[in-house]
């Protein structure tokens, strides 16, 4: 029954995807791609579960603070530099100074 | 806390997190809110991730506080000191750490489920997408590492084609296919172990030479797709270790690359497939000559700063046209002051994008962005295409293929049918060039050789510059 409500989920997510993405402007393609890409590092979430398992074999320690690191990486990485892109769109008439971000 | 409720305290907050992922992704494909979507996703993320430490498998702590630590330090850096001309190369980089944290996080439950600490429902299914876990993760890693050598110009962003390549990577596909099922169906531990090894060395294998053959302009494809597989991998990951907030997001993930990676084909007129194996770009194509229609004969016509100002000055609808070597030359900056030279003369400025200027999608847009463009004054180019006679001048900055004619006229050329910006239709055309060289397609472009068209050899940081100075001795005369 779980797996059912997995597929289940995974279904509805896969339509919500296509529909969410639908009519996106070009201007927003890079930050829509490296804001997506921040999402993709969820995979953190498995990461954890496998590093903080604590069952005895150094394999799966070392395995899992490595998955951690590097999914770790990519949210950080990719959140930050999103907002760095995103802190840099304007429009005409704001100050050119960089602080603008929070209205 | 009793494991029951922390279950659904557990699960409330993955619900959370996934409407936060959704909300954030929707919020992030308008102007307006995008900045406010990308914090609102963040935000879904640190709730999954604070959850999952309460997670009752979660029994030791220091070495997941030491990668946290470790990775925030890193990511911070990189977001912080990377350039934003680099940018495509640090989404290429971060793809790849997210894939290869979801290949590792399949064969950790591999190790788990071999040495007995973790007991699945129903262990062919969890065989079945640990696999596939492995396999998506491992290509999405080294065909985003191989990505990123291109474009950071490691490696040489020229395709790499070899006599009998498709047979070779057909090979390693079949070899894939057939280990994965020798180790969803053995039940030997030995064979098992014997299967993982293979697939796990060919699917890192696969990712490179996926990639090999794809040329440095069909580079926004490449990311875009390379994207969403990231996002299936983590979905896939999602299945291994049956957890929801995993399936939904990466599921949201892999769609939305789907869809930019098809907005991205469309752009060029190319299917996919052909993107991915034909290895377009490879040699210089040999010039149909002068059998094709269509085709212009002409030579380049070369023109200074000095007469580019004296044309510029005289105009007063100008559109100007960035391509990659906008990006290369760092000339975003420069161009921003031109146009604002321009518009203090009295001319209407616009930006033109193509959907695949550049290397990635939106690159010119994040370029300009950083230069102080406002988007208003960025154009695309169904809106642009229409009013192109009006133009008094186009400036065509480091693009090449996007704006060649014969992708309109030329049947023969292999970009016809491409959509273009109808640079030529301008009166005047002046394009900012390296050299003599052709383009990434190896084409040579026809919009240079046309009468209204005039070549300023240079850099194109260099070339405007001077332009730009002799708006200001005008100025300060």
């Amino acid at each position: 029954m779980e797996l059912i409500l997995l597929f289940f989920i995974f279904t509805l997510a896969g339509f919500l995807g296509f529909e969410l993405i639908a009519k996106v402007p070009s201007q927003l393609h890079t930050p829509l791609m490296s804001g997506s890409n921040a999402i993709s590092g969820v995979t953190i979430v498995g990461a954890l579960i496998v590093a903080g398992a604590d069952d005895g074999s150094w394999v799966t320690t070392v395995l899992g603070t490595t998955a951690v690191t590097l999914a770790m990486i990519n949210v950080i990485g990719g959140y930050f530099v999103t907002d760095r892109m995103l802190g840099m769109f304007k429009k005409k008439d704001t100050a050119p100074a960089k602080k603008e971000g929070s209205s | 806390m009793s494991n029951e409720t922390r279950e659904i305290l557990i699960n409330s907050a993955y619900i959370l997190a996934s409407i936060l992922f959704v909300l954030g992704l929707k919020m992030l494909g308008r102007q307006g809110t995008a900045r406010k979507g990308n914090l609102i996703s963040g935000i879904g993320m640190l709730i999954a991730i604070v959850v999952t430490l309460l997670d009752h498998n979660v029994i030791e702590y220091k070495w997941i506080v030491v990668g946290l630590v470790a990775g925030t330090v890193i990511g911070l850096a990189c977001a912080r000191l990377i350039k934003m001309t680099s940018m495509p190369e640090m989404v290429a980089l971060l793809n790849g750490f997210g894939g290869l944290a979801s290949l590792i996080v399949g064969a950790a439950e591999y190790c788990r489920i071999r040495g007995g600490t973790v007991m699945p429902d129903h262990p062919a299914f969890t065989s079945a997408v640990i696999y596939l876990t492995i396999l998506i993760g491992g290509i999405t890693f080294t065909g985003s590492i191989y990505a990123f050598c291109k474009l950071a110009e490691w490696l040489s962003g020229r395709p790499i084609l070899f006599r009998g390549q498709h047979l070779v990577n057909g090979l390693f596909v079949v070899l894939t296919v057939l280990s994965g099922i020798v180790y969803v169906v053995s039940g030997d531990p030995q064979v098992q172990l014997m299967a993982v090894g293979v697939f796990i060395t060919l699917s890192l294998v696969l990712g490179w030479t996926l990639v090999m053959p794809i040329g440095g302009g069909d580079m926004p494809v490449v990311i875009s797709m390379l994207n969403s597989l990231s996002g299936v991998a983590a979905c896939a990951a999602g299945f291994v270790i049956s957890n929801n907030v995993l399936v939904v997001a990466g599921c949201l993930v892999g769609t939305s690359g789907v869809i930019l990676t098809a907005i991205m084909c469309k752009a060029m007129n190319r299917s996919l497939a052909n993107v991915l194996f034909s290895g377009f770009g490879a040699a210089p194509v040999p010039s149909t000559g002068a059998a094709s229609a269509g085709v212009v004969q002409g030579e380049l016509k070369p023109i200074s700063a000095e007469d580019t100002f004296a044309v510029l000055e005289a105009a007063r609808q100008v559109v100007i046209i960035p391509g990659y070597g906008m990006a290369v030359s760092q000339a975003q900056h420069v161009v921003r002051e031109l146009g604002e030279m321009l518009e203090n003369n009295g001319a209407e400025v616009r930006f033109a994008i193509h959907p695949v200027a550049g290397r990635m999608p939106g690159h010119m847009n994040v370029l300009l962005a950083e230069a102080n463009v406002p988007y208003e004054q960025l154009v695309e180019m169904d809106s642009i295409n229409p009013l192109m006679p009006t133009m008094d001048v186009a400036i065509v900055i480091g693009a090449n293929d996007v704006v060649n004619p014969a992708a309109s006229s030329d049947k023969g050329s292999p970009i016809y049918g491409m959509p273009i910006i109808k640079a030529h239709e301008a009166r005047t055309v002046i394009c900012l060039k390296r050299g003599k060289g052709t383009g990434f397609s190896g084409l040579e472009n026809q919009l240079f050789l046309l009468p209204n068209t005039r070549m300023l050899y240079g850099d194109a940081k260099g070339s405007l510059q001077g332009v730009v100075s002799e708006f200001k001795s005008l100025a300060a005369g």
